[in-house]
């Protein structure tokens, strides 16, 4: 009986207790500065950090951006925000989009459109690359933060001529015959789209347009020459088929590979490896697709969105163009290695210091080809990467069809 | 007497239905769901065109090649991890039985890699096959360019080796418990007939193992057809090593198609119910036989 009592009291106590706790984070949003939640992944140089501590600074306590990291893989990044905003989630306000995103996010009504005084802040100053992948139905989307392309790099040690202008062919049998590999991304998932895509538009070509719709042809055709070429020559690297970014990476460190084609983060984590390596490296443009054609490099980075349903909206606008403004992109350069959108910061000399390539990261990002803008993005690179792989076994004759097949099965949401 | 009975079957029913209810709640509302979610075409991407479609999803899948083509390689995976696991778990089973010296030191170091998680032991067994930075090329006899997850037999090779590697000890527990269950005196009245230790595993041992043979079997056969960490990691899919549950996860979480997505995941479902109503038939069969003949 008595013991009876006492559990009881227990019980009225954790009920106490639950009830304090849970006042307690009521009135955290109620007085004072709004919390913004800004979901992106997590920038290991400490960059989005401190770009969060400079805008809630001058924020003046009209709002508190509170950093959300997600997984540094851009597949699980979007598994997880599409997951939340499709149950319409609050608490997304502000959103590190992938490029690849905006199309998906604004035609499902996930993100709210920039317009007027907001749309001309997003898009002043910027290069023309970042911006298409902003726009979408005819309207801005986001602000275009940072961006990123991918660049020739090779071992001047190693290879006596820059391989300027250079084809994926020349490349390719110059390779073999030094007995050297190419790294590139071969894996099966976005950085093979990455690669086929920027092959296709590099032969003037196209995968699909804004409604989805196939516009697959001969360049098609074409890019899986390459690809299966290289992937069946000496110059392919062991492993090609599985090869990311940082395996890549990693065959050109180790002397495997005197040619790699990588994002700019490799320039500043060669600073760490002994020898001076980082003084070997040289670097050139996006190899052509074709000998008539200047090459068209891909174009990645991030871009920022307003989640539809934040409760704080105007707030979250204001705080997305403090984070995306030039100075936090030139930390983000300097720490992260994450090149800027706008294009005055790339004449600043802090940036040429941390970017010796700046003028051809520039040129690249100027020329680039978006990845297809459309809702069914994810199906399409889907398609893309199942009809690419393996690349030692893509059929190049057949590839047109079957990439075409699988595009309009993707379209009409059924399995391919 | 039958009054009794009732009343009792009923309180019975009244301890039982906490749990059933607790069931429902979190297994029956889900598959319920998924039921209905297939029976529509939904796409998160566009809320606005939901429809009821019936059964056309089913039909898109089930007359899709690479539906088939991902039962092939899910059984493939299944049917040789789990035969190597019974092998090697027996005979482990066995050692442990008759281990006389540090039975607790070989049990526990026997049990080991079944305490890892399975996305680690996955990682671990990709990066020992990494031509850049595993240890495997280096080992004599293997070809020092040697990329194995680069191709389909290299990588359902390495996936069944982790799948085998990983769940072994758990098929060598299972086993154990249904040797300990063999009584000595029929080995003992068996060595007097004369029979070798060949003969009396496969007349004696075997046989009365049998319900935990089909047990283990069970569990391991439900497990591996659901596959889903180790090949996620290793290939995602690539290489034709597509299993079904990769299937699944494509289509529902970053296709967010829900429609086909459910009817793909019913589909495992209804798969998995197959399997266990085959093995639990047999084991149902076997423990009949034996309580007949112990009466």
């Amino acid at each position: 009986m008595r013991r009876e009592g006492r559990s009881r009291w227990w019980i009225a106590a954790v009920l106490v207790a639950l009830g304090i706790a849970g006042c307690g984070s009521d009135s955290e949003g109620g007085g004072g500065a709004r919390t913004l939640n800004w979901y992106v992944f997590n920038e290991p140089g400490g960059a989005y950090e401190q770009a969060v501590k400079t805008c809630n600074e001058s924020a003046r306590g009209r709002y508190r951006i509170n950093y959300v990291r997600l997984p540094t893989d851009a597949n699980q990044q979007r598994e997880l925000i599409v997951r939340r905003l499709a149950a319409k989630d609050s608490d997304i306000d502000i959103i590190g989009m992938d490029v690849i995103w905006t199309a998906e996010f604004a035609e499902a009504g996930w993100i709210k459109p920039w317009t007027g005084a907001r749309q001309r802040a997003a898009r002043a100053g910027r290069l023309a690359g970042p911006l298409k992948t902003v726009e979408y139905d005819g309207r801005t989307w986001a602000a275009p933060f940072t961006t990123n392309t991918q660049l020739l790099w090779f071992n001047k040690d190693k290879v006596p001529t820059p391989p300027a202008g250079i084809t994926w062919d020349e490349l390719i049998d110059r390779a073999a015959k030094a007995g050297t590999g190419i790294e590139v991304q071969g894996n099966q998932y976005e950085g093979l789209t990455v690669w086929v895509n920027a092959l296709i538009a590099g032969a003037g070509g196209e995968i699909v347009g804004e409604q989805g719709q196939d516009r697959v042809g001969p360049t098609a055709e074409t890019a899986a020459r390459i690809v299966h070429k290289l992937a069946t020559s000496r110059a392919a690297p062991p492993g090609l088929a599985t090869n990311k970014e940082d395996e890549a990476r990693l065959g050109f460190e180790s002397g495997r590979s005197s040619y790699q084609i990588n994002y700019t983060f490799i320039y500043a984590s060669a600073a760490e490896l002994p020898g001076g390596f980082q003084k070997k490296i040289g670097w050139a443009r996006y190899p052509r697709t074709v000998a008539d054609r200047p090459s068209r490099p891909p174009i990645g980075g991030i871009n920022l969105g307003v989640g539809a349903y934040s409760k704080n909206p105007d707030l979250a606008f204001d705080a997305a163009q403090c984070l995306a403004r030039p100075e936090n992109q030139l930390v983000a350069s300097e720490k992260g290695g994450l090149p800027p959108t706008t294009e005055a910061v790339y004449d600043d000399p802090k940036l040429q210091k941390a970017f010796p390539f700046a003028d051809l990261l520039r040129e690249s990002i100027e020329a680039g080809a978006p990845r297809p803008v459309t809702p069914a993005y994810s199906d399409i690179s889907l398609a893309i990467q199942r009809t690419f792989h393996p690349p030692d076994e893509i059929d190049p004759d057949e590839v047109v069809s079957k990439l075409r097949e699988r595009i309009e099965k993707a379209g009409e949401g059924k399995i391919f | 007497m039958s009054e009794r009975r009732r009343s009792e079957r009923r309180l019975a029913w009244m301890l039982c239905a906490p749990a059933v209810i607790a069931m429902l709640i979190v297994t029956g509302y889900p598959i319920g769901y998924a039921v209905w979610l297939s029976l529509q075409d939904y796409d998160l991407r566009f809320p606005d065109d939901r429809e009821f479609v019936g059964l056309s999803n089913y039909a898109d899948v089930l007359t899709s090649s690479i539906w088939w083509g991902d039962v092939w390689n899910t059984t493939i995976i299944t049917v040789a991890s789990v035969s190597i696991e019974l092998v090697l778990g027996m005979a482990i089973a066995l050692i442990m039985h008759r281990a006389i010296f540090g039975r607790g030191a070989v049990r526990a170091s026997v049990l080991i890699p079944y305490g890892i998680v399975t996305v680690v032991a996955a990682f671990g067994w990709r990066y020992a096959f990494d031509p850049a930075s595993g240890f495997v090329q280096n080992l004599p006899l293997i070809s020092d360019t040697a990329a194995p997850l680069t191709e389909r037999g290299g990588s359902l090779a390495v996936i069944v080796l982790t799948e085998v590697w990983k769940t072994t000890p758990f098929m060598a527990l299972l086993l154990l418990a249904g040797l300990a269950l063999v009584p000595d005196e029929l080995h003992e009245a068996a060595k007097v007939d004369g029979a070798g230790p060949v003969q009396r595993f496969f007349r004696i041992t075997l046989p009365l193992m049998k319900p935990a043979i089909l047990v283990a079997l069970l569990f391991r056969t439900l497990d591996a057809f659901r596959v889903f960490d180790t090949v996620y990691i290793q290939t995602a899919g690539a290489n034709g090593t597509e299993t079904v549950s990769i299937l699944g996860y494509q289509v529902l979480i970053n296709r967010v198609n829900l429609g086909v997505g459910s009817a793909v995941s019913v589909l495992i479902f209804l798969a998995v119910i197959l399997i266990a109503t085959f093995f639990v038939r047999g084991l149902g069969a076997s423990t009949a036989r034996q309580r007949g003949e112990a009466a």
